[in-house]
């Protein structure tokens, strides 16, 4: 079971990662780094077309051209795949349809790269142009041709809305209602690693795949689908990644065109993307316009809020879906909504499929509602830090939305940005040109619900241990650079009192590890943690029940610590943990324990209420300062200071790391990061193309842009993480963008209400202000979409249960 | 194919001969020829840094260098950065310590351009660290617990006072 139990051994010490002189010394084997002889290499020709009918595939010229060993096409692959149950809708090559530049329609398999390079330009490929959508309005308002034959209705991929109580009420008893319309632009993930897979079959025929994957339960399952083989006859090895940030959580065409190439030719074949394919393959963060309509009494008090959200989906459903529901489901864990309506839609486009990035769908409505909230503390002539205070979420709360709060810091995390920043005496009282901004933030410990609903355990360790004192941790998750191994090594070492270095770490294997559900929605902590606890545990009580015996002191008398099992009233009256382990296999025969963990049942019953809950949530505050040339729009951010309610910081180190490294992607969202399209000219056929995919053109910020950050983490054990621990790998990245925006706004009077925020959108609103206009750059009105009928849902403190009203079907389910 | 060209280098101290495509980078020829895959790839157009090595001591971007151009020259990878019976170069040390590496990918090509840099300047400012690593990019940190871990192997290098 999971309890915020107090450490003495190695949790909350700041210590190298178990897996740091792997990764300093370059022997970290990332999936490109592995190497199997007789190896031969994959290329795939991909899409020129945005939007078009696939009429024939002439691969005969390729087929004789030498080094080619094998050519595949959408024939060879009759099934479809996709990460979420309700879309599969994504081909290993395409059969029949194109949907973007950059679609995989064939593959060639040949002795090298190069090989392959040159024979991709053999392939001649029969396309029936269609229309191409570049715009969720455009996709919207011409719902023929439908991009997919699935989804709601034309171009419709998923209509999402709620109603938690009477908001329009609300609005008429509100001393004031403010309507604000934001766009958040489309970024990507940007892993320095490309994604490669290798696959190869094992001497008995079944199929080994090494990939670059965060999720390798998912792409095993995709796997087992596409090519109709047995799960169990497929082993899926996650290697660590090199950087994920959300881009390695869908299964992926390549992955399953080249384990069937290598079950077709027989042995190993590898593919690496080009970093132009890595751009394509994207499932980045989705752009959305979005209206915040949020209603308040002069104190400052919310009322109510309505949020709708139009999103740019891209060509497949990814985890759109989930994207969708992610775009309103966590405004009411932060600050008292006591009233709330959320309407969302997602529409298919031309363009590369939008996924989950770091924050998964919630970073754009937490840019708008953070910006909206400093414009509703300026309009009441109130400090946004003491407005934030006073509406901050009480813990252990159920929301209107049947979230359940838990533990929550974030006054105290105000409080601290606050306090280091000097906020009292500077803000609105820096000369022009120099701003402060503060924005706050939640996020997930871990998505409660899993993709496939089923009632078996997020995650599972198993320990192995014997007479050479020699402990062994397995766990199906996924090291993606966040500290995933050392997390689950460092409980383990907390709780036998061993040194972490002393024990060795499986993980991401579906062959020897227990099931783990990935590296997404910051759930390896908490999920992995509770289960290595369990697991730990009952290793600890077997040792525990024989050292007893040998030493004739009462079992709970025991203390593990310093490689030592000994008597806590007399330290010297002991055994060495390896003199521990001889005496419990001595005992009980071959040692091995297992654990898992499963989350809590949470209180949402309505349809649609599986996305937002969460063992707990994480909070955060920052305050960033900027200064602003107003005569160039020209932005610099000279120092951020962060505060994270992160319950217990198991590795310190790794925590501040992932809190610093969140904010530097939020810096790069904030002022430059964007995946935009452009179409090619008529003479070069029309197509929708990514306008910079390249590390260069598509800027990000250096060692040059980074500023000093300053953080705090705020350690308030949640009983729900394991020793307290919540999580910290995404939430820290979601105030920054809204930060660098009120703060533009403390340095210069004017409103960006779009992200990210460039000097050129700066300049254009200092020159509106200065002709008498608003002094704002963003959306104008928000489109008129036709959202459904809202799922009525009484919210707690209006007799509410959880269910909807308008939903009987399900109610009655729900008492079965 | 029978326009294999020879190629002879110093790699990490240790005399090597290889036959190479001529077309090949120095990036691939350590990758793929000589299975030095410590050196990683990011782009391969020389954007990223991901694959910096020492050559006659100079950082250069190995997915930019013609690996027939290195004909006779002494190159140093990340596998030639520790000493023997597992010692850690100070940087090394540090970046495991401090934070300086987390998914580790970048983590190679920083490590020998930061040693570069150390060799130069002993004693970099955080300006003069952020100068020299201003070509390989990393995802992950934030770089300031990559400039902290810098900061800290110079130190330990410069010895006691």
């Amino acid at each position: 079971m999971s309890d915020a139990r107090t450490p003495r051994n190695t949790v909350g010490k700041a210590r190298r990662r178990v897996d740091g002189r792997a990764k300093v010394t370059g022997q970290t084997r990332f999936a490109d780094d592995v190497v199997l002889p007789r190896t031969v290499h994959c290329k795939l020709l991909r899409s020129k077309v945005p939007h078009a009918i696939v009429r024939s595939v002439d691969t005969s010229k390729a087929e004789r051209h030498p080094g080619v060993l094998l050519v595949l096409t959408g024939k060879d692959f009759p099934v479809t795949f996709g990460i979420l149950p309700v879309s599969q809708d994504e081909d290993p090559l395409c059969r029949d349809r194109v949907r973007f530049v950059g679609d995989p329609v064939a593959a060639i398999v040949a002795k090298d790269e190069a090989t392959a390079a040159d024979a991709l330009d053999l392939i001649e490929v029969d396309y029936e142009i269609l229309p191409t959508r570049t715009t969720p309005l455009d996709a919207y308002e011409n719902p023929a041709p439908r991009i997919h034959g699935y989804g709601e209705e034309g171009n419709v991929h998923k209509r999402v809305s709620f109603q938690f109580g009477d908001t329009e009420q609300a609005f008429s008893t509100s001393d004031r209602v403010f309507e604000d319309v934001f766009f958040f632009q489309g970024n990507t993930h940007l892993p320095i690693e490309q994604h490669a897979s290798i696959a190869a079959p094992d001497q008995d025929g079944k199929l080994t795949i090494w990939s670059s994957t965060q999720v390798p339960h998912y792409l095993h399952r995709s796997l087992a689908r596409a090519l109709a083989l047995p799960a169990a006859h497929i082993r899926v090895i996650a290697c660590p990644n090199g950087g994920g940030f959300g881009g390695k959580t869908d299964p992926f065409n390549h992955e399953i065109v080249v384990a069937k190439a290598a079950m077709i030719l027989g042995r190993p074949v590898k593919i690496a993307l080009t970093r132009e394919e890595v751009f394509y393959c994207h499932r980045g963060r989705h752009p959305v316009l979005m209206r915040f309509k949020t209603g308040v009494k002069n104190d400052g008090t919310i009322t109510a809020m309505h949020l709708k959200t139009f999103i740019d989906g891209g060509a497949y459903g990814s985890y759109g879906v989930a994207s969708t529901f992610y775009t309103g489901a966590l405004q009411t864990v932060t600050y008292r909504i006591p009233r709330y309506r959320f309407e969302a839609c997602r529409m298919f486009t031309n363009k590369p499929p939008c996924g989950p990035k770091r924050g998964h769908g919630t970073p754009q409505p937490r840019f708008g509602q953070e910006v909206q909230l400093d414009k509703i503390a300026e309009a009441l002539a109130l400090d946004p830090a003491e407005l934030r205070l006073k509406i901050v979420e009480q813990p252990d709360t159920i929301t209107a939305n049947y979230m359940h709060v838990q533990t929550i810091g974030l006054s105290d995390c105000i409080k601290s940005v606050v306090r280091r920043s000097d906020w009292a005496s500077r803000f609105r009282k820096l000369p022009l040109g120099r701003g402060l901004g503060l924005a706050c933030s939640s996020y997930l410990s871990g998505a409660g619900l899993p993709i496939y609903w089923n009632k078996l355990p997020h995650s599972g360790v198993q320990l192995k241990l014997d007479r050479s004192g020699g402990v062994t941790v397995f766990c199906g998750a996924t090291e993606v650079g966040q500290g995933s191994d050392d997390v689950l090594v460092n409980i383990v070492a907390e709780i036998l009192g061993i040194d972490p270095f002393d024990i060795r770490c499986v993980t991401g294997d579906t062959d020897l590890t227990p099931v783990d559900l990935g590296s997404y929605s910051s759930r390896v902590t908490l999920m992995m943690g509770n289960a290595a606890i369990q697991a730990a545990d009952r290793a600890r009580d077997l040792l525990a029940q024989a050292v007893a015996k040998k030493l004739d002191v009462p079992k709970d008398r025991l203390v593990f610590s310093e490689r030592r099992v000994f008597d806590a009233e007399d330290p010297n009256m002991g055994v060495t943990f390896q003199e521990a382990v001889m005496l419990a296999e001595t005992e009980f025969g071959t040692l091995g324990t297992t654990g898992s963990y499963t989350p809590p049942r949470s209180p949402a019953r309505y349809k649609g209420g599986g996305v937002g809950p969460s063992p707990t949530y994480s909070y955060t505050a920052c305050v960033v300062e900027v200064d602003v040339d107003p005569k160039t729009g020209w932005i610099h951010v000279p120092k951020v200071w962060i505060a994270h309610d992160i319950g217990r910081a198991l590795n310190p180190v790794l925590a501040r790391g992932q809190v610093e490294g969140s904010v530097y992607m939020g810096l790069g969202e904030a002022l430059m990061e964007e995946q935009t399209f452009r179409r090619l000219p008529e003479r070069l056929s029309h197509a929708l193309v990514h306008k910079f995919p390249s590390m260069l053109e598509y800027k990000s910020p250096t060692s040059l842009d980074m500023p000093e950050v300053d953080t705090e983490l705020i350690e308030n054990p949640d009983p729900r993480g394991p020793f307290g621990a919540k999580e910290v790998g995404q939430g820290p990245l979601l105030p920054i963008m809204p930060a660098v925006a009120n703060a533009v706004y403390d340095a210069v009077g004017v409103r960006i209400d779009e992200v990210p925020i460039t000097p050129e959108k700066i300049l254009k609103a200092l020159d509106d202000k200065a002709k008498g206009k608003p002094g704002r750059y963003g959306p104008g009105a928000f489109p008129n979409i036709a959202y459904p009928d809202p799922m009525l849902v009484p919210t707690p403190w209006e007799g509410g249960d959880g269910n909807a009203t308008n939903d009987p079907d399900r109610k009655k389910a729900a008492l079965k | 194919m029978k326009s294999l060209l020879h190629l002879s280098l110093t790699v990490n101290g240790e005399a090597v001969e290889t036959a190479i495509a001529p077309y090949k980078t120095l990036l691939e020829v350590l990758r793929e020829d000589l299975n030095l895959t410590g050196t990683k790839h990011g782009c391969e157009l020389g954007e990223c840094g991901a694959c910096a090595v020492l050559l006659d001591g100079q950082p250069v971007l190995s997915c930019l260098v013609v690996a027939a151009a290195c004909e006779g020259r002494k190159i140093t990878t990340i596998e030639g950065m520790a000493g023997r019976e597992g010692q850690l170069h100070p940087l090394q040390e540090a970046f495991a310590d401090l934070g300086g590496s987390q998914c580790g990918y970048c983590t190679p090509g920083i490590l020998l351009t930061a040693q570069h840099l150390l060799e130069k300047n002993p004693n970099p400012t955080r300006d003069e660290i952020a100068e020299a690593l201003s070509g390989n990019l990393c995802r992950c940190t934030g770089y300031n617990q990559i400039f902290e871990a810098v900061t800290a192997a110079a130190e330990r290098m410069r010895g006691p006072k």
